[in-house]
Order: C-alpha cells, then sequence, then structure tokens
C-alpha cells in the first residue's frame, strides 16, 4: 500500500511539472477522467429524454389549450378510466374531494390533494392515456389538463393553460405537504 | 430508417438507436388498453407457471438412471411456491414458504406501473445530465465496465401490509407482508459515475426516471444518494429479471422500493424536487390533520412471524416459530417473539449472518399446548428503533396514511390450530 501511494504520488507530481495534471483539471471542471467510458450525450439525445415538467414551468413545451377543448379529449382518452366528469372511475378520481383530507373518508384529487399543476402536464404527457403513454399532442395535453382544473373550480373554462400561464396556478393543497419527521412513535 | 454501419457499436448515440428500433412485439397492443386485459395476462401467467410436467416418479430412485443436465435449471416440479397477483401492478412474495434470508429471483415481489417493458440491452442506454459537468451516456456493457459492487438488501414496498391500517385483511402473510424481498444485488456506485461526470455545486436532487410505459420518475436527494446507491445490472448472480427492472435499476439500500427506480434509463441532477406524480399525490403519507409527510423514504424496522403464520394449520405438540425483521436503518439488534398477545416476550436467535438492511431471519423453539393463542414479534434495529403495536402506529398516523405500515403482527391460532390474521 505505501508503495503503490508513493508510486501514485511520484506520478502526480510528474504530471504537474509537465503542467498536464493542472491543463486536464481546468478543461475537465472536475471530471476525474479516471475511466473513460461511455460518450458525450448529444443534443438530440437529451431532447428526445428531457421530457419532465417542474414547477416553476422549466420543461413546459409550445402549445395551449382551453377546458372547453379539453372535454372532447377527456371524453375520448380519458374517460373510459376515469368516468366521464372524472369522478366515477374505476381508476383514481380526479376531481372533487376539496376539504376532505383531514375527515375519516379522505377523497384524494388533483383539486383536493395535487400541490403544483405543472405536475398535471408532466404526467400526463408522460403516462396517459394508459394504452398509449406519450400519444397526445401539446395542445391536447394542456387541454385537458385546463379542463382537469376547471372540473375541480380552480379555474375558469376560457382560460388558456400555456407554458406561462400553468406555472403560476396555485393549486388547493399547495402548503399541504411536510418534511419526513420519523421516527415519530412515542418510545422511540 | 438509416441503417447505421455498426448499430450497436459505441459511438452510437441513444436517439440513432432508438430510431431504428423495430419492436418485435408491439408493446400497447399487448397492454391493449384495459385494465382488465393486463389482470388477465398477469393471472394466466401465475397459473402456467403451476402447470409444470410431471415426471415419472419411480419406486426406487437408486435403480433408474437419473435426468441429464440442462441449460438453464428449473425447481422440483413437486414444488408449488407461486407470487399471488395483489392486482394487475403488483404481485405478492411466497413469505410463508420462505426459508433462510434470500427471495429466489423468481419469486421476488413486483410492482409495476404500466407493465413489465421488453428492452433490449444493447439498444438500452443509461443518460445522465442536468447539472453535471459533462452530460453522458452510458451502454450496458460500458457500466460493467466500472468497478463493481455487490451487497445484499432488501427492497420492500412503502405499500407493504397497507391493507392492515383499518382492519385485519389480509388471509396470509403473503397478502398482509409479501411485498418485500431480499436479493445480492451487483451494479456500479451512482458515486464513482456522478464522480466520473462531475457534479455542479449547486446540484441537491436527481431526477430517476425509467425506460416502462409509465416512465416512472422518483426526485432523490443527492447527498444520501450518493453514499450507498447501486445502478444494478444483476441480481442473485445473473442478469436482472425483466419484472426487476432487467437491463438496469436503482438500488437505494433501506428506501422504499419505488425510490430503486426500474428499467432506468435517465438520471438528471437539478436543484430542487421535480414534484411528479409519485412523490405528490402518490408515495406521500396522508395525516389525520390533513397535511401529508412527503419523501418518507426509509423503511422502517418490522418484523413477522412467516411460519407459523395466517391460512396454516398447526398441530399440538413441538413448533419452531420463524419469521423475518428488516430496518431500513441497518442492522437488526433483537428480534422478540411472544406466544400470549403481547403479555411476555422471549428473545429470538438471528440467524447468522445479520447484516444491514438485509432480511434476518429469527427463530423461536415452542411447544404448542393446542389452546387458542396470539402469536407476536417485535424488532429493534441497531439505532434503537423499536417496532411499534397497531395501537402506537395509528395513535399518530391514523388509518389513513397507506404507506410505511410496519406494526407488530398478531397470528391468533384458535384451538383446531387454524391460523388467522387478527388485531391484538
Amino acid at each position: 500500500m505505501f508503495t503503490r501511494n508513493v508510486i501514485v504520488a511520484g506520478l502526480l507530481a510528474l504530471l504537474s511539472v509537465g503542467g498536464m495534471w493542472n491543463s486536464q483539471a481546468a478543461d475537465r471542471s472536475g471530471r476525474t477522467d479516471e475511466y473513460g467510458l461511455g460518450q458525450a450525450a448529444t443534443d438530440q439525445d437529451m431532447r428526445k429524454w428531457n421530457i419532465d415538467v417542474t414547477p416553476t414551468g422549466e420543461g413546459l413545451p409550445p402549445g395551449s389549450g382551453t377546458a372547453k377543448q379539453g372535454a372532447a379529449v377527456f371524453a375520448a382518452h380519458c374517460a373510459s378510466c376515469h368516468g366521464p366528469t372524472g369522478q366515477e372511475g374505476p381508476m383514481d378520481r380526479l376531481v372533487g374531494g376539496i376539504g376532505t383530507l383531514s375527515s375519516p373518508k379522505p377523497v384524494k384529487t388533483i383539486g383536493s390533494y395535487w400541490p403544483y399543476a405543472t405536475t398535471l402536464y408532466d404526467y400526463v404527457h408522460r403516462a396517459m392515456p394508459f394504452s398509449a403513454p406519450q400519444s397526445l399532442t401539446q395542445d391536447e395535453v394542456y387541454s385537458v389538463v385546463a379542463w382537469l382544473l376547471h372540473q375541480n373550480g380552480i379555474i375558469a373554462e376560457d382560460v388558456v393553460m400555456d407554458a406561462g400561464s400553468l406555472p403560476k396556478i396555485q393549486m388547493p393543497n399547495r402548503h399541504g405537504f411536510v418534511p419526513d419527521p420519523r421516527p415519530d412513535v412515542p418510545k422511540n | 430508417m438509416t441503417k447505421s454501419g455498426h448499430p450497436d457499436g459505441p459511438n452510437e448515440s441513444l436517439a440513432q438507436a432508438e430510431a431504428r428500433e423495430t419492436p418485435t412485439v408491439n408493446r400497447r397492443r399487448l397492454l391493449a388498453g384495459t385494465v382488465g386485459m393486463v389482470g388477465a395476462l398477469m393471472m394466466r401467467s401465475v397459473a402456467r407457471s403451476e402447470e409444470a410436467v410431471m415426471p415419472v416418479v419411480p419406486d426406487d430412485p437408486t435403480r433408474v438412471p437419473g435426468a441429464a443436465p440442462t441449460a438453464y435449471g428449473q425447481r422440483s416440479p413437486f414444488e408449488r411456491a407461486v407470487r399471488v397477483p395483489r392486482s394487475w401492478w403488483a404481485s405478492l412474495t411466497p413469505l410463508q414458504d420462505s426459508q433462510g434470508m434470500l427471495t429466489p429471483s423468481a419469486l421476488h415481489f413486483e410492482r409495476h406501473h404500466n407493465g413489465v417493458p421488453v428492452i433490449h440491452p444493447t439498444r438500452h442506454r443509461l443518460m445522465i445530465h442536468g447539472l453535471v459537468e459533462r452530460p453522458w451516456s452510458f451502454t450496458l456493457d460500458d457500466l460493467k465496465r466500472f468497478p463493481s459492487v455487490s451487497r445484499l438488501a432488501f427492497i420492500e414496498c412503502s405499500g407493504n401490509s397497507a391493507i392492515e391500517w383499518r382492519a385485519p385483511t389480509g388471509k396470509t402473510v403473503q397478502q398482509t407482508h409479501g411485498l418485500t424481498s431480499t436479493s445480492e444485488w451487483t451494479g456500479v456506485a451512482l458515486k464513482t459515475l456522478l464522480g466520473e461526470l462531475g457534479v455542479k455545486p449547486e446540484a441537491s436532487w436527481v431526477l430517476a426516471e425509467g425506460s416502462d410505459a409509465a416512465a416512472m420518475t422518483r426526485s432523490l436527494p443527492l447527498a444520501p444518494l450518493m453514499e450507498e446507491t447501486l445502478i444494478c445490472y444483476a441480481q442473485n448472480g445473473e442478469p436482472l429479471r425483466p419484472e426487476q427492472g432487467y437491463p438496469l435499476r436503482l438500488l437505494v439500500p433501506g428506501w422504499e422500493g419505488n425510490t430503486c427506480i426500474k428499467w432506468l434509463r435517465r438520471l438528471k441532477l437539478g436543484t430542487a424536487p421535480f414534484m411528479t406524480r409519485e412523490e405528490t399525490s402518490q408515495y406521500t403519507d396522508l395525516m389525520p390533520d390533513g397535511t401529508a409527510r412527503q419523501f418518507t423514504m426509509v423503511m422502517e424496522a418490522k418484523s413477522v412471524i412467516t411460519s407459523p403464520s395466517g391460512g396454516q394449520r398447526v398441530q399440538p405438540g413441538w413448533i419452531e416459530i420463524n419469521g423475518l425483521a428488516w430496518s431500513g436503518r441497518g442492522r437488526i439488534a433483537q428480534v422478540e417473539v411472544s406466544t400470549d398477545g403481547g403479555g411476555s416476550w422471549q428473545e429470538a436467535v438471528l440467524q447468522d449472518p445479520v447484516l444491514p438492511k438485509c432480511h434476518t431471519r429469527f427463530r423461536v423453539p415452542w411447544r404448542w399446548n393446542g389452546t387458542d393463542v396470539i402469536l407476536q414479534s417485535r424488532c429493534r434495529d441497531e439505532t434503537g428503533y423499536r417496532q411499534p403495536t397497531r395501537a402506537e402506529l395509528v395513535a399518530v398516523r391514523g388509518v389513513n396514511s397507506i404507506y410505511h405500515y410496519n406494526a407488530i403482527q398478531s397470528w391468533r391460532i384458535a384451538a383446531d390450530g387454524q391460523v388467522t390474521n387478527v388485531h391484538a
């Protein structure tokens, strides 16, 4: 071990003297380049998979839609699983339940529970409709997001949802989340 | 579609690889749109696995030559332990049939959010981008050339035992506790990869994304993630099973299973949580006051007696009580067993090796006298955390938080030997 450390130290000293170590560190900004495996991700690679949308609206694409336009999208692609008004199921209930979270039977929906409207765009685009994820156009996603917000009483029917307006929506349960306090059971 | 000269070569970009992809199976049609159909497919596959071909059984196996070697071994056709589906989205490990600490890969529980994808290993890429000095793309072969790390770890779905909050619901330990398994996992340490690419100082969260039809995503805090996280390509000595994320998954030892993103295709470093659906509307713990706990990653210490357990029938006389204990915070320090509903406790023997963040087998010898009794186990981990009673847990969290139920489990043995799930 001692011998190897001495050799490594010696090599590092040589590299420093030659200026190579310093220039590498500067060029590669902290990359150790110890293994040299893989390749740079191209812009094309990143565009294809970089589909996440954050609460600040980063990642939201161009396009727009209103609840009026969204009604048809929802009826065609969503109602068979979520019910005609988003409340009937059989899959997740999407509408209603506001004010029920502290009741014995909380109803968790987009309106009552989801803290960010931007998550709606991200999720509908990435994972819905269940049988054909990522198949809706940008306008269709904005429209169905607008319809869901309108059904939950959060926006009016003619409000346009786009990359500018969606991050500004204040969801009813925006401040309903707390950090993990565990261990939380007394005597622990 | 342009054909590349070296279709699987190291210089092919991710986009090129995807552009020439011709799926041999139409996944959309396979999953065909309806939840019911996925469920039906699953039920059928479970049923099929039970239809093993029965061999001719000789009267005396020492007088008949046996079978030739096989390319990929199967278990004895006389064995029947199987995963059972909870729904179209999960199957449960048969803990009542388990021995020791390891779970066979074929019986590791499943949880997925839109089916198990078919992924070609040479076409798969892991892209790491966002707040790294150099956004990078790795093939599976690239990742296998890095220094590898193997470790044993349990993975438990945070929804394990969620059906037990309100009333005793699962009939068997498979139903109450079957969303946990322990395997040996092999891969490259996340810190090795990120060290190679250079993390920008402002990076504090990582978005991990799967290549399944849910494009499953979770945001994970970078600092604790750097400690033990592996990007795994192998489980129990062979490539991951498709339902466990083939060809690549995250393993965050001790954290809820959903953080161990399967079919991993992308890691994006950022300055804040990305607030995906799975960490806002799902995998958050609703408290009685209407607030919800978020990013409750660690799976706290938990134990359960797997034998005798619900649905079994026992005979009076000698019985070895045994079960499993585990903690997302480290090693199990102690397990105690009660045969009188928690009135008195006896320390169980822990089977070596007792490893951090792994199932630990415990055993207590016992003689059942044929009277009505209630069996319980409780554990303590090396941090001093003690598994709570159901009453203690419910007093703090109510019954609507769904996730992270780790209370003491009670099994009643009636005078006729029948074992049932009770709350005691």
